[in-house]
């Protein structure tokens, strides 16, 4: 078990392109840390230079202290869980799980047991004899995480490991590594471009963008207090909503809409200059709710607004209505990055832009009807268009203070 | 469909027969050939008229340079199979992994001298070994046949290693693999089909060589079977040794057919199935 420490890593290529720049992250000991971010973002060169399957250019890399730069893969005693599995397929399942341990020359009687111990915990006893070849893509996908967890590496690490998996069975490993990184308390760097993942398994993430690191926190932490438009747009499902708006003294023009700052957001806009401004306002699907079923004495704090639903998919539990604003949809550097990740590039909702809220099962917005929603302003985020710096950063207000 | 498949199948049923045909007939024309006593040989007739052993008695005889020939064919081909496959596969590893200087310039030398003419270095060659005291030895065979072969073998072996995937082989290094033991317990054999189809292309390159083998030898020291084919005397001086090259030339193509047969499973195995995810 060990600590891991990045200070100022840089990866240059020959031809002068940074995959990453200047990364700075304390990993814990014990810690499950997860390195999110839209492909080509970095997230796995940096992954990589942990492992010390890429040379770091600049910056140091230390595990327990003790920097590591210099060292080849098998001198860093780290395991790596690889996005296609990576199987030798010319070893069985017990080869493949104790190949490790048959370099390290640990005697043959410990490497039955830990293999069986490990195979235990991942309900692989009975394909230890088979190839890779004869197994199913979770199997696999086990027998991968199992040549990491029989060795007692300081560190796991996981590219993209659930991605080759379907739905189904992703959700279903998701736990599995879940269980096994808490039962073994090994400090775990797991890189995914997928934010439920990310959301779910780690106690801190890290969203990177175009190589740099933009924040690490606990999910919740980026969930409700992004550093901008990127970490807003990139964490949270479905996606956090954009308007453009303007800015006058206290009060916010939205295109649904005009309300009044709530105190907070007031106080965290103060020192940023008075004055009218364009921003980009962004609000969570969940902070709608049906005008209706809102409590009458939190209509105060909200701003109600008609709206005509396109879409209705009704969750069970939940009900997301999509509807359109006239408005001009949010242009910003860093939300058509976003799109793009996603290949909503040119996927515009017709005319205006769509708007995704998440409302109470109870409500009754049908498609195609108007509807009265409404909208909790407190929990509004506003962003510079330019930066997509969070002006209504909460959590950095409160730690200044 | 059924009549249009049945119609397919009759189809290249009858092309391949052609081809087999094509191919087969002039080793069936020689195997009828070598079963023909000595006094039939040039009666004309396919089948022969009376079969007979007497070629293959006669080329095993103890004092036919044959079966000495065939010592040198196995042993100089063998040694030269082992060398350039073990070279090659060093060498093809480098290029199919690194990136480094120069790295086209040695492809591009390789290739050429693959394509290089044999016949043009003959005659330097047996001035050179002349004077080396290699002439008429093995190694005065190896050597060439290296030079030919290394180049075949590394292109041959560099296609193979490319497609093993390079996350496999850093797991290894990642699970405490040097480099070495890394190339060895996880690279070579999965690089196994292609080091079996390397060595039988080598080896039958050299066993197939006869420029070389009829320039640089001259005894039954080095002689491989080839070369000893052309100075085949019949069974008595004056008949045509017809009948003993072509029981010869029988015996010569057999370790040719058994390795092919052999190896052929291997080759088609493709033992990377289930490397990556399917």
């Amino acid at each position: 078990m060990a600590e891991i420490v990045l200070d100022k890593v840089t990866k240059r290529y020959p031809d002068g392109t940074e995959a990453v720049k200047q990364l700075d992250l304390d990993i814990a000991d014990g810690e499950f840390i997860i390195l999110v971010g839209p492909s080509g973002c970095g997230k796995s060169t940096a992954l990589r230079m942990i492992a010390g399957l890429e040379d770091i250019s600049e910056g140091e890399l230390r595990i327990d202290g003790e920097v590591v730069n210099g060292r080849a893969p098998k001198d860093r005693d780290i395991a790596m869980v690889f996005q296609n599995y990576a199987l030798y397929p010319h070893m069985t399942v017990r080869e493949n799980m104790g190949f490790a341990l048959k370099l390290a020359k640990v005697d043959k009687a410990e490497i039955d047991r830990k293999v069986q111990e490990a195979a235990q915990v991942l309900d692989l006893q009975s394909q230890l004899d088979r190839k890779p070849a004869n197994l199913s893509g979770g199997q696999r996908q086990r027998v991968a995480m199992g040549r990491a967890i029989v060795r007692d590496p300081k560190a796991f690490l996981m590219d993209e490991p659930l991605s080759n998996l379907d739905a189904k069975l992703r959700v279903q490993m998701r736990t599995e590594v879940s269980r096994i990184q808490s039962r073994l308390g090994a400090t775990t760097v797991y890189v995914t471009h997928d934010q439920t993942e990310a959301m779910t398994l780690g106690d801190r993430v890290a969203v990177m963008r175009l190589g740099e690191l933009q924040q690490v926190g606990t999910p919740k932490e980026l969930y409700e207090n992004p550093v901008n438009l990127f970490v807003a747009g990139f964490i949270g499902s479905p996606a956090m909503n954009f308007f453009s708006a303007t800015l006058e003294g206290d009060r916010v023009r939205l295109p649904i809409g005009e309300a009044t700052l709530p105190d907070e957001l007031r106080r965290a806009l103060e020192g940023r200059g008075g004055g009218p401004r364009e921003v980009i306002a962004g609000l969570r699907p969940e902070d709608f709710e049906d005008a209706e079923l809102v409590d009458r004495s939190r209509h105060e704090g909200g701003l109600e607004f008609d709206a005509k639903i396109d879409l209705v998919e009704s969750m069970g539990s939940e009900i997301y209505a999509y509807f359109t604003h006239g408005g001009e949809g949010a242009r910003s550097e860093q939300i058509s990055e976003l799109a793009a990740d996603v290949g909503a590039g040119d996927l515009s909702a017709g005319e205006g832009q769509q708007v995704v809220a998440r409302l109470n099962a109870d409500s009754t917005v049908a498609r195609g009807s108007q509807a009265r929603l409404w909208l909790d302003t407190s929990k509004l985020h506003l962003f510079d268009p330019q930066s997509g710096e969070n002006l209504t950063r909460r959590e950095a207000a409160a730690t200044a203070a | 469909m059924q009549r249009v498949s049945g119609k397919r199948i009759l189809g290249w049923g009858a092309t391949d027969f052609v081809v087999l045909v094509f191919a087969l007939f002039p080793v069936l024309w020689i195997v009828m050939l070598s079963f023909k006593s000595p006094g039939t040989v040039t009666d004309g007739s396919f089948i022969p008229n009376e079969w007979s052993w007497e070629n293959y008695n006669s080329i095993f005889a103890g004092d036919s340079p044959f079966l000495d020939a065939l010592r040198n064919s196995f042993g100089i081909a063998a040694i030269a199979t082992v060398i350039a496959v073990v070279l090659a596969s060093m060498a093809a590893y480098a290029i199919a992994r690194l990136n480094f200087p120069g790295k086209a310039i040695m492809l591009g030398a390789a290739l050429m001298i693959a394509m290089f003419p044999p016949i043009s270095i003959v005659g330097p060659l047996y001035n050179m070994w002349r004077n080396l005291g290699l002439f008429d030895t093995w190694p005065g065979l190896i050597i060439p046949y290296l030079t030919f072969a290394l180049p075949l073998a590394i292109y041959t072996l560099t296609a193979f290693f490319r497609e093993i995937p390079w996350e496999l082989e850093q797991a290894a290094q990642v699970d405490g693999a040097t480099p070495f033991q890394a190339f060895r317990k996880v690279i070579v054999p999965l690089a196994a089909p292609g080091v079996a189809t390397t060595s039988i292309l080598v080896f039958i390159f050299c066993w197939n060589d006869f420029v070389f083998a009829v320039s640089l030898t001259s005894t039954s020291a080095a002689q491989t079977v080839p070369a000893a084919l052309s100075q085949f005397t019949g069974v008595s001086q004056f008949t045509a040794p017809y009948g003993s090259i072509a029981a010869a030339a029988v015996i010569v193509t057999i370790p040719i057919i058994i390795l092919v047969l052999f190896f052929q499973r291997r080759i088609v195995a493709g033992l990377t199935a289930g490397a990556v995810k399917g």
